[in-house]
Order: C-alpha cells, then sequence, then structure tokens
C-alpha cells in the first residue's frame, strides 16, 4: 500500500482531490472511454469535494466523460430526505459539477425489490467497464462502505443491517435521535471495491486512529473489513496526522520518508 | 448538451451566479425554471437525468420573488376608478409599466365610487397572468364606499354608502357583481357590517379594514369574522390610544384565532407615515407588514405640473401636491421605492424587506402557493436586483419582460 500523510484535513482533502484530478486528467477520457470513478459520503470526504469543485471551477478539470459509483443509499429513507445520500451528493458535488446525471449512479434504497437493484447494480458497473478508482472512507469501526464486522471480504452489492456503532455515529445527522436513524442500507460489497483497479482510502481525524491502526497494522480480519485492501494490487491510505495516531512510529516514519512516496506500490 | 427529460420537452432555464431568497434567508444558489415554474434541480437529476437548456448569468443579483402590490389607485396619468369605455387599456398600461419596479402582480384599487362606475368597470377587467404585456392582475381592490364618513380622507362624500338591506344585496347592488374581486375595504363599525365580513370571506374574498372610527372590539370582532388586512395602517382611522388602541391595536391582539394572521398595508414612502411610526407597527408585529404603493394617477409622471382629470397636480420629488398648495394628493412613491425606504428606516434585513412586498401580500391574498415564493412549483414570477435594491429585471413566467437599460 501507500500511505500518504498530510500535515491537517485540508491538506489530505487537497492531496486526495489532486490524485482524482491528475488520473482522470492522465486517463483522457472521452465519449468512448469513461472514467469510472467510486465515490463515499460523510464529513471526510467533504473537503475533497469541495476541492474538485474548485478544480472544475478553474477549468482545471471536466467531468463530462466521467462516470461516478456511490457506495451505499440507506433503504427507506425519502430520496428528498436531506439526509440522504443523494442529496448529500446533490448539494456537496453534481449539483456544482458538469457530470452527465445519466452517469451518476447512486443505489436506490427506495427500489420495490432491494436484491434485483443491487444485482442491477453490479452488472451497471461491468457495463462501464469495471470501477478505474474506488474512493472510500473507513468507520470508527473499521467497515467500507456498510460493510460492517462480520461482512464477507468476498461480498457484492446486497442489503446489510447497520451495526449498533454506525447508527451512533450517524445520529448526528438525525438530531441525535437513535430512532430516526435507518437501520439497513443498500451497500457495494468489499469484494465490488476490491474489483477497481485501484483504491483510495481517506481517513481523517483522532477519532478513526484505531481503525486506521486495525486495518494496516493487524492482519486481514472480516470484523475491520478495510482490512481486506492489504491485498490490492495499488491502495492508497490519504490521512491527517490524527489519523496516525494509534499506529507504531516505525509505520509513520516509513511512510513519510523520502523513498517511499516515490514507490508504486 | 442536449436535454433528456421524460416528464416535459420544455426548456429548462437555470440562473447562475446569483443569491435566492428561499426560506427567508438569501443563498448562494442556482434557480431553475421550466414551463413558468420553479423546478427542483435535484428530481430532474435523479428522475430524469436532466439539465438545463439555457442559462442565465445574473453577475451576482440577488432574486427575489415579484413584488405583488395590493393597492394602486393607477399611475403614468390613468387613474382606475374612471368610468371609460376601455378601462383595460388603462389597467394594461400600468401593468406593463409597474413591471420596472418589479411588480409582477397587482389589485388594481378603486376608491369610493358611485354604483355606475363600479357597474361599468368591474366587468371590464378579469383576474388574469402576467406576461410580456405585463404584470398580472390577481383581481379589484375595492376602498369603498362602505366606509367612514369622519374618516373618508379623499374619498367623495357623497357616494359613501352604508348597509341598508344587510348582507351582500348592497354590495351586489353597489359594484353589480362579485367576480374578479381580490379584496373590500369596509368600516366595521358600520350597522350589518360583520355578517357582510363574513360572507366576503366565505366567498374567498380578503376583507381589509379601514377609512374607519371602529374601536378595537369592533376590529376583533370583524377579525373574528375573518378580516385580515388593515388598508394603510395610521391612515384613516383613529389614532392610537393607550386606552383603546382602535384599529391599530389588531397589531398586539390577542383575540386573534389561533393560526391566523392580521396584515397591515404600509405606505413606506417617508412621508405617509412617520419612519417612526413605521418603525413601531414593524417592531410590534413584522410578519404583517404589506408594503403598498397606493399609489395614485401622477406616479410615474416626472416633476412638474400636471393636469389629471378635474384636478391640477404640482409633483415635487415624491411629494404631490394639489397645484399651489401643500395639500398631499396622494402617493407617488413606486413598490421599489418603497422596499428601499422600508429597508433604511427600519433597518430591517433585505430578507425581511422582499419579504413584505412579496411574501406577504401573497399570504394576504391566500396565493401563496404559486406566487410570492421561489419555491419549488411556484410561478415563476421574478425580479433581479442589486445589493441596493434597484431593479435590474423583471420575469414572469420565467420570460424577462423587463431589463434596465444600459
Amino acid at each position: 500500500m501507500r500511505l500518504v500523510i498530510l500535515d491537517d484535513y485540508d491538506l489530505a482533502s487537497e492531496w486526495a482531490a489532486k490524485y482524482i484530478r491528475n488520473r482522470i486528467i492522465q486517463f483522457k477520457p472521452s465519449a468512448d472511454r469513461y472514467f469510472t470513478l467510486g465515490l463515499p459520503t460523510g464529513s471526510t470526504p467533504y473537503g475533497c469535494y469541495q476541492k474538485l469543485i474548485e478544480f472544475y471551477r478553474s477549468g482545471d478539470i471536466s467531468f463530462k466523460y466521467v462516470k461516478t459509483f456511490n457506495m451505499d443509499e440507506y433503504v427507506g429513507l425519502p430520496r428528498a430526505h436531506p439526509e440522504s445520500y443523494h442529496s448529500y451528493m446533490w448539494n456537496n458535488f453534481f449539483k456544482h459539477i458538469d457530470i452527465d446525471p445519466a452517469n451518476a449512479h447512486i443505489l436506490d434504497g427506495n427500489a420495490e425489490d432491494l436484491e434485483t437493484e443491487c444485482q442491477a447494480y453490479e452488472q451497471k458497473i461491468a457495463e462501464a467497464g469495471g470501477i478505474e478508482l474506488f474512493v472510500g472512507g473507513i468507520g470508527p469501526d473499521g467497515h467500507i462502505a456498510f460493510n460492517e464486522p462480520g461482512s464477507s471480504l468476498v461480498s457484492r452489492t446486497r442489503v446489510k443491517t447497520l451495526a449498533k456503532d454506525t447508527i451512533v455515529a450517524n445520529a448526528r445527522f438525525f438530531g441525535n435521535d437513535l430512532n430516526k436513524v435507518p437501520t439497513m442500507a443498500l451497500t457495494v460489497g468489499v469484494g465490488t471495491v476490491m474489483d477497481a483497479k485501484e483504491v483510495m482510502i481517506l481517513i481523517t481525524g483522532a477519532h478513526k486512529a484505531f481503525a486506521l491502526y486495525k486495518a494496516i497494522e493487524e492482519g486481514v480480519n472480516h470484523m475491520w473489513t478495510v482490512s481486506a485492501f492489504q491485498q490490492h494490487p495499488r491502495t492508497i491510505f490519504v490521512c491527517d496526522e490524527d489519523a496516525t495516531l494509534e499506529l507504531r512510529v516505525k509505520t509513520v516514519k516509513y511512510f513519510k520518508g523520502p523513498s517511499s512516496t516515490d514507490d508504486a506500490e | 448538451m442536449p436535454s433528456n427529460k421524460s416528464v416535459s420537452d420544455a426548456a429548462i432555464t437555470q440562473f447562475i451566479n446569483c443569491r435566492i431568497l428561499r426560506d427567508h434567508r438569501l443563498h448562494r444558489d442556482d434557480l431553475w425554471v421550466r414551463e413558468g415554474k420553479v423546478l427542483d434541480p435535484e428530481k430532474l437529476f435523479f428522475d430524469e437525468k436532466g439539465y438545463a437548456d439555457k442559462r442565465v448569468d445574473c453577475e451576482g443579483s440577488i432574486i427575489a420573488p415579484g413584488f405583488i402590490d395590493v393597492q394602486i389607485n393607477g399611475g403614468y396619468g390613468i387613474d382606475f376608478s374612471q368610468a371609460s369605455d376601455d378601462v383595460s387599456s388603462g389597467v394594461s398600461f400600468v401593468a406593463k409599466k409597474i413591471l420596472q419596479h418589479g411588480v409582477t402582480s397587482f389589485c388594481p384599487t378603486l376608491v369610493t365610487s358611485p354604483p355606475a362606475v363600479y357597474h361599468k368597470v368591474l366587468p371590464q377587467i378579469k383576474v388574469s397572468d402576467g406576461g410580456e404585456h405585463g404584470a398580472g392582475v390577481l383581481g379589484f381592490h375595492l376602498e369603498g364606499p362602505f366606509i367612514s364618513v369622519e374618516k373618508k380622507g379623499a374619498h367623495p362624500e357623497q357616494f359613501l354608502r352604508t348597509f341598508q338591506s344587510g348582507g351582500i344585496k348592497d354590495l351586489m347592488e353597489a359594484y353589480g357583481g362579485l367576480d374578479n374581486i381580490a379584496m373590500v375595504t369596509l368600516a366595521p363599525e358600520l350597522g350589518g357590517s360583520q355578517s357582510v365580513v363574513k360572507e366576503l370571506c366565505q366567498r374567498g374574498i380578503t376583507v381589509s379594514l379601514g377609512h374607519s372610527v371602529a374601536n378595537l372590539s369592533q376590529a376583533e370582532e370583524a377579525v373574528h369574522h375573518g378580516a385580515s388586512f388593515i388598508t394603510h395602517l395610521f391612515n384613516a382611522m383613529l389614532p392610537f390610544h393607550h386606552r383603546d388602541p382602535g384599529i391599530v391595536g389588531l397589531l398586539t391582539s390577542d383575540q386573534i384565532p389561533a393560526g391566523r394572521t392580521v396584515y397591515y398595508g404600509m405606505i413606506a414612502d417617508g412621508i405617509h407615515t412617520n419612519p417612526a411610526a413605521l418603525r413601531i407597527a414593524h417592531r410590534a408585529h413584522p410578519s404583517g407588514l404589506v408594503l403598498v404603493t397606493d399609489a395614485i394617477t401622477a406616479m410615474g409622471l416626472p416633476p412638474g405640473r400636471h393636469t389629471l382629470g378635474q384636478q391640477v397636480i404640482e409633483i415635487q420629488g415624491l411629494h404631490a401636491y394639489v397645484a399651489g398648495t401643500k395639500t398631499l394628493c396622494g402617493s407617488i412613491a413606486t413598490m421599489d421605492m418603497c422596499v428601499r425606504h422600508f429597508k433604511h428606516a427600519s433597518g430591517c434585513s433585505v430578507e425581511e424587506a422582499l419579504e413584505a412586498a412579496s411574501l406577504h401580500p401573497a399570504k394576504l391574498l391566500g396565493v401563496s402557493h404559486r406566487k410570492g415564493t421561489l419555491d419549488y412549483g411556484s410561478d415563476a414570477d421574478l425580479v433581479l436586483l442589486d445589493d441596493a435594491l434597484n431593479v435590474e429585471a423583471t420575469f414572469i413566467s420565467g420570460q424577462e419582460v423587463w431589463r434596465k437599460g444600459p
């Protein structure tokens, strides 16, 4: 893996946004060859989205030939609800850029048949030629997307019941009322993300430090599903200083050292 | 990019680089319009996978809902109360002119007149949508003739009336009909008026109290029966008294039925109401304040002398005097002037000033589901303003109907 450590949240967001921008530009997407991007939601990637919008506004990048696939969406929450992931993506990203709405894919948590919806999503990813770069975050319990502790590390897109930790963590978006937080979600599987050509995980803040430690310094374990990416050929973890607080000094020094930032892997 | 819409093939316009008035605040956000109505862009994106066909760059302007003037007697030489065979061309002329003041809907107002005038004028004007031809007509505002002799103001005494037969019959006799009427101003102390208030409200006509010597109880009774407006607060009514506040007391009355608001018209031209009085009213009941022009025939005419009907009027700045005297003969401030003056005199926020000319009159007339807001589904009647609240452009149903010249 690559572990990129920036001083603070803003610098980490900027680094990640620049990486995405550069990958898209280098790919030279066109009408025959779209760049497929997997996207997360939450407070961690917010700064990254802000930076990408800046790059779009200054003309550095266009999303005209980019297809996006979000990781997850709540089940049963009305799409227009301010806390739905559709609302998040519209307000924080899609409405500010030039992406074709037909190319912005998000799981439909209100679909008639949730299983069919999940299978269709996997199909859409396959039809798009697979994901070039999947951007994700990490939960305090080490989950990627809504692949809660105990999720199969070869899982595909499916319905998941949310863990108590996740519901508590999300309560702040629902007026701190645990009863208002959705209990189920549709999510891409660990296996779905592992299929991407490249994976970039954003981790910022001291409250994520223990999860990062479990994900990269301990073994591959379905209790900390982000650890699965130890077995992916191209993974980058982008974090701020605070997120490294539970790591060994040796690990941090190695990845902060000059030569390691040039390593491909 | 070509549109890809499953719901409609109509063109979609996106107003960019603007601040829009929504949820009582100015937000830096785009405004989307399709088929004359404000569109929900998130639904467009996810449900229809659609996007804008045309973008209008507002260069940082404010977009507010178009202004609504519920009391305007004429302007530019036109007097709505004048019986003529072609009332509609006069109303249309004014309707077109007031677009430059940001007004997109209005209530042509008739002062106390003989039945012959009402019978001739009323049938000629219908409630109608605005457009390139001018602001929309929401219905007449009939100010009188069922008003108080003592508070007639400039209304002709010989045409004042009381309720004789009781109920709607008197109104039908006077007016000839109740179609296309948005509002009636009457004095609630007149005998038999309370049942009239009730019947008018039941027919969906807004009842306003004005030109009256009613005390607070009589006013409250009228509100109980459905009255919801006060015509030009302070003017043509008993002055506020601390032991009998009169109609003015409605602003802080505890007898208003739950869930209802009493609105009050304010002529904020700096002349008809002392700014200190304006502030007292505003601070007592900010959500009820409705800006009105109560503009007369001379509004819009250049400074100097003008002969209007039987009168010679002299315009000096914002004052219109009976020529050769210092007697005021009506307001000539335009709606945008009133908005600016109100903001300046009251120290209120930009949002409050704009809502006093849009949201509040819309709620008063019961049309706020389609006018007076920029909510999704509302009619796209818009006014573009600079930071000083000068009108830059006016739109009706999403079409530009006026733009300031260079």
